[in-house]
């Protein structure tokens, strides 16, 4: 998050959409180019502009993204689902990859491996929260203290927010809106969370687990 | 008692170019079917073995609430489009809306900001309450007006399977579709 910050305060204080580190191409053939261009440029920047108006002239203005999202009850839900669609879209590039998943190593993996059993265990358990969350979501891995555990929340909903009845630091997301895979993969949910499970950056959550 | 998918009263090219074949293939095909058959597959040893779609919609929760509530939704959708539709209310409806809403056109307008702002997956309604008045409601995913003891009269399925195929992002553009395709006369058949 350091480098939005930075590029927070060098833009008038407005949200600045991250920029993609990889094509749109790149996690073919599990996520499809089209299926990346649309998300990208349409709903993520739809989020980011529609954030930047509402919070524009309140006390929000300037605020980091977490600190918007902790207050959220406090204001409008545009507030709350464009927070959200920025935040949970930024997370969401950041933890897939090119070339293959990475493996989890060190420490997470011994996380992983206590709360879950192993990764295959964890994996399930997470496919299976992405798969049944009924309607638009996401499906998260949170580490709340010294503890992992596997969520899913509600639309743009995330565990940051004073709203929402799962708590605790998102390290790993996957998007089940249906815009994340319906060019590709139309109502077969399953099969594009099987393939999400091939572009993981297994390094960026363990980045976000340590931080 | 097994649910059954309705067969539509039309062919699934019969809605284009507003909402194309492929779509109606999934839609109805494949959404539509996957309600129905996850509903079946709840119902055996629920209370609600014997119950209706209405009382299932009415008295249920979790999966037999969204899947029942689903099949409802989805077979109310369908069978008021057509290809070839009355394209406006005439009558004791027509009568009702411009009481109601002022005009046909003002109640477009804000039916389609109530579909168009729906935030995630859902619907966008127009009912009759209890005193004959009619109003525009959103429900967000499977909900249902019946619920709340409203009559529901039209609907629009703003969940992105009924769009993203043909409109992707441009929801308000696959609602401007859904006007043209929208027969005037059974909504008229169900006030």
């Amino acid at each position: 998050m350091k480098n939005i910050e930075l590029q927070k305060t060098i833009s008038d204080m407005s949200f600045i959409q991250p920029e993609l580190k990889y094509d749109y191409t790149a996690l073919e053939p599990y996520i499809d180019a089209r299926t990346m261009e649309i998300h990208y440029t349409k709903h993520h920047a739809g989020y980011t502009n529609n954030l930047n108006k509402a919070i524009e002239g309140t006390e929000l203005d300037g605020k980091t993204i977490e600190e918007v999202l902790s207050v959220v009850s406090k204001f409008p839900a545009a507030v709350r689902n464009n927070a959200g669609g920025f935040y949970n879209h930024n997370l969401y590039w950041e933890v897939m990859q090119p070339g293959g998943s990475s493996e989890p190593k060190g420490e997470l993996a011994d996380a992983i491996n206590s709360a879950f059993g192993s990764l295959d265990a964890f994996k399930d358990v997470f496919s299976k929260a992405a798969a049944t969350r009924f309607g638009s979501g996401w499906a998260w891995l949170i580490k709340d203290g010294n503890e992992l555990k596997v969520e899913s929340t509600p639309n743009q909903d995330n565990p940051l927010m004073d709203v929402s009845d799962v708590k605790g630091t998102p390290i790993l997301g996957i998007d089940v809106w249906e815009h994340a895979y319906y060019l590709n993969y139309q109502n077969r949910r399953p099969e594009y969370i099987e393939a999400f499970w091939k572009v993981i950056n297994w390094d960026e959550v363990d980045r976000r687990f340590k931080g | 008692m097994a649910f059954e998918l309705p067969k539509l009263p039309y062919a699934l090219d019969a809605l284009e170019p507003h909402i194309s074949k492929k779509t109606l293939e999934f839609h109805y095909g494949k959404h539509h079917q996957g309600y129905v058959t996850k509903l079946n597959g709840l119902i055996p040893g629920s209370p609600f073995e014997n119950a209706d779609l209405e009382e299932i919609i009415k008295k249920s929760e979790g999966g037999i609430f969204n899947n029942g509530a689903q099949v409802w939704n989805h077979t109310f959708y369908f069978f008021q489009l057509s290809g070839s539709p009355k394209t406006a209310p005439e009558g004791a409806l027509k009568s009702a809306i411009e009481r109601d809403f002022g005009s046909l056109e003002s109640f477009k307008e804000k039916f389609s900001n109530a579909a168009a702002t729906l935030f995630g997956s859902g619907w966008a309604w127009l009912v009759k309450n209890a005193d004959g008045k009619l109003e525009i409601i959103q429900t967000a995913n499977a909900g249902n007006p019946l619920r709340e003891g409203k009559t529901p009269l039209l609907t629009c399925d703003v969940w992105e399977h009924a769009y993203y195929l043909d409109k992707q992002n441009l929801r308000p553009t696959y609602i401007e579709e859904f006007w043209r395709v929208l027969d005037w006369g059974v909504v008229e058949s169900r006030f």
